[in-house]
């Protein structure tokens, strides 16, 4: 097997499962089998299905810088999937607040949406982590030519409002907002530094 | 129907309802059987200083709802402790070792009788009550609670406070080697909260020493916490070592910390929204994932005996 070959059918496998991992655990902690979801299991698991989508957000933010840096080219070939797990994760938080938290009560979760501003940025988040992930097929990208990227480009936004959707939802206690905020501004600084030295070259030649 | 894991609470500290309840029976045979030889009144409450030792000789009261209480773990395991960690499963471990003893109250401000009790001393001229409540969060969830406690307007009365005295305020203990939450950032220690006098001798307010029979759990506020049924459960200040009866309004911890969310007053309140959170529902802890939310009730369904407090209060504006 080639490099390729390798990636497609040993590493992507085990990179998904790995992924699915936060799922099963979900899972196992609802049925008491892994652990257990505590006292407030709505709130335990609209909680963590968050918290997976931000952390997902951050891993595949970290593809490229890590390449940069590395030269390991053959990471790019995962980011696509990481984009993927942050839409499936955002998506069941999503659901979760949908259907178990609000009930599918359309008027409430309506003013919800328009009336407490966390909300509002997180279902923006959600809209546009949607329209990523179903222009994530080559097909698509090809079709999409040069709009594609500027579309995927949104990734920053997406990693922002969902930074500060859960920095606006929590009480008192902004330590883990706070450690999102601190990577996400490594990360996205790291790239306007780049842009800036891609430029500056450009120009002194 | 959800399968839970054993917590870390070993299952001799967990009262089944049904063993509680048998218990009770137990207690108020014990009550009459004894009657003529221990009269409660004549020795008053104790509570023994023994990690969760049963309490003896609790009143009923008519004040108590007949709603399905709340399990043992679910109240002692999900709390808002800062002074113990700012996650709700912080309090019930790093509040392990917290030793409620040796432990006073200083009672201070516009009243005849101040000073600084002891605990035992403190407790000695109150009788114990079995109040069960509603407790409802400010975050929308709620339980139903077995407290254990004593009349604070028999409290108040027997300090005698004087015409000046407007309004009570109470503080938490401050010691960050007891507490180590207080070493971070979050509040500004120790925690205060404050009644009017009219709210701190209405029948349903109680000062707290027990939880389902047994001396509270340190996580729930150990030796002596408020409980105010009718109001967000962020007033129920736990741990209590002052209690002072002063002319002005007293400062608040939330209220400082963040005055546009959390108000004076704090009155259970449908229809008067967080500024980030609806309140017209709430969650009742214990009801598993399918478990729909119910509708909150206006002073959370205490308003008969409460709301004439508040018929000139525009509760809109006083949140």
């Amino acid at each position: 097997m080639n490099t390729l070959q390798q990636i497609r059918f040993i590493w992507k496998p085990v990179v998904f499962l790995v992924c699915l991992l936060p799922l099963l655990l979900i899972i196992g902690d609802a049925f008491g089998v892994t652990g257990s979801l505590g006292a407030n299991q709505i709130e335990a698991i609209l909680d963590r299905f968050g918290n997976w989508a931000l952390r997902f957000i951050m891993i595949a933010l970290m593809v490229t810088p890590l390449r940069r840096l590395t030269d390991w080219n053959w990471l790019s070939r995962f980011r696509r999937m990481l984009g993927l797990f942050t839409f499936f994760y955002a998506f069941m938080h999503f659901l979760t607040w949908l259907v178990l938290d609000q009930e599918l009560r359309l008027s409430e979760i309506l003013e919800d949406l328009i009336e407490r501003p966390f909300i509002t940025l997180g279902f923006i988040a959600m809209v546009l982590l949607t329209a990523l992930a179903v222009t994530s097929f080559m097909a698509i990208r090809r079709r999409m030519g040069k709009r594609w990227q500027l579309l995927h480009n949104m990734t920053y936004v997406i990693g922002i409002l969902g930074v500060w959707h859960y920095w606006w939802q929590v009480k008192k206690d902004i330590t883990e907002p706070l450690i999102y905020a601190g990577i996400l501004f490594v990360l996205l600084t790291a790239r306007v530094i780049w842009y800036w030295n891609r430029r500056s070259l450009r120009a002194a030649a | 129907m959800l399968i839970r894991k054993p917590s870390d609470i070993r299952s001799s500290e967990i009262t089944s309802e049904t063993n509680y309840l048998n218990r009770r029976d137990f207690i108020r045979a014990g009550a009459i059987a004894g009657g003529s030889i221990i009269s409660s009144g004549a020795i008053g409450a104790i509570v023994p200083d023994s990690r969760l030792a049963p309490l003896t000789n609790i009143a009923k009261s008519p004040l108590s709802t007949s709603e399905m209480l709340n399990s043992f773990e679910d109240i002692s395991t999900y709390n808002n402790f800062y002074e113990f960690g700012l996650q709700k499963g912080d309090p019930v471990v790093n509040a392990e070792n917290f030793k409620p003893r040796p432990w006073s109250i200083k009672v201070s401000g516009h009243a005849e009788k101040t000073g600084v009790i002891d605990f035992d001393d403190f407790m000695k001229p109150f009788d114990l009550e079995e109040r069960i409540y509603r407790m409802r969060c400010v975050e929308a969830w709620s339980m139903v609670i077995p407290w254990v406690g004593i009349s604070l307007a028999d409290v108040v009365k027997h300090f005698q406070p004087t015409s000046k005295a407007q309004y009570v305020a109470f503080e938490t203990l401050e010691d960050r080697e007891r507490m180590p939450g207080q070493k971070g950032w979050s509040l500004d220690w120790p925690y205060r909260e404050g009644l009017t006098i009219a709210e701190a001798i209405n029948p349903l307010t109680i000062l707290a020493v027990g939880l389902y029979g047994n001396a509270i759990p340190n996580q729930n506020g150990a030796p002596i916490r408020l409980v105010v049924p009718w109001k967000y459960g962020f007033k129920g200040i736990k741990s209590i070592v002052g209690i002072k009866f002063m002319s002005s309004q007293p400062q608040t911890s939330w209220n400082m910390a963040n005055p546009s969310e959390y108000g004076f007053y704090a009155n259970v309140n449908p229809e008067v929204d967080h500024p980030r959170w609806s309140q017209a529902r709430e969650r009742r802890i214990g009801g598993g994932i399918f478990d729909k939310k119910r509708k909150t009730l206006m002073f959370n369904g205490y308003g008969e005996q409460v709301a004439h407090l508040y018929k000139d209060l525009n509760l809109r504006r006083n949140f």
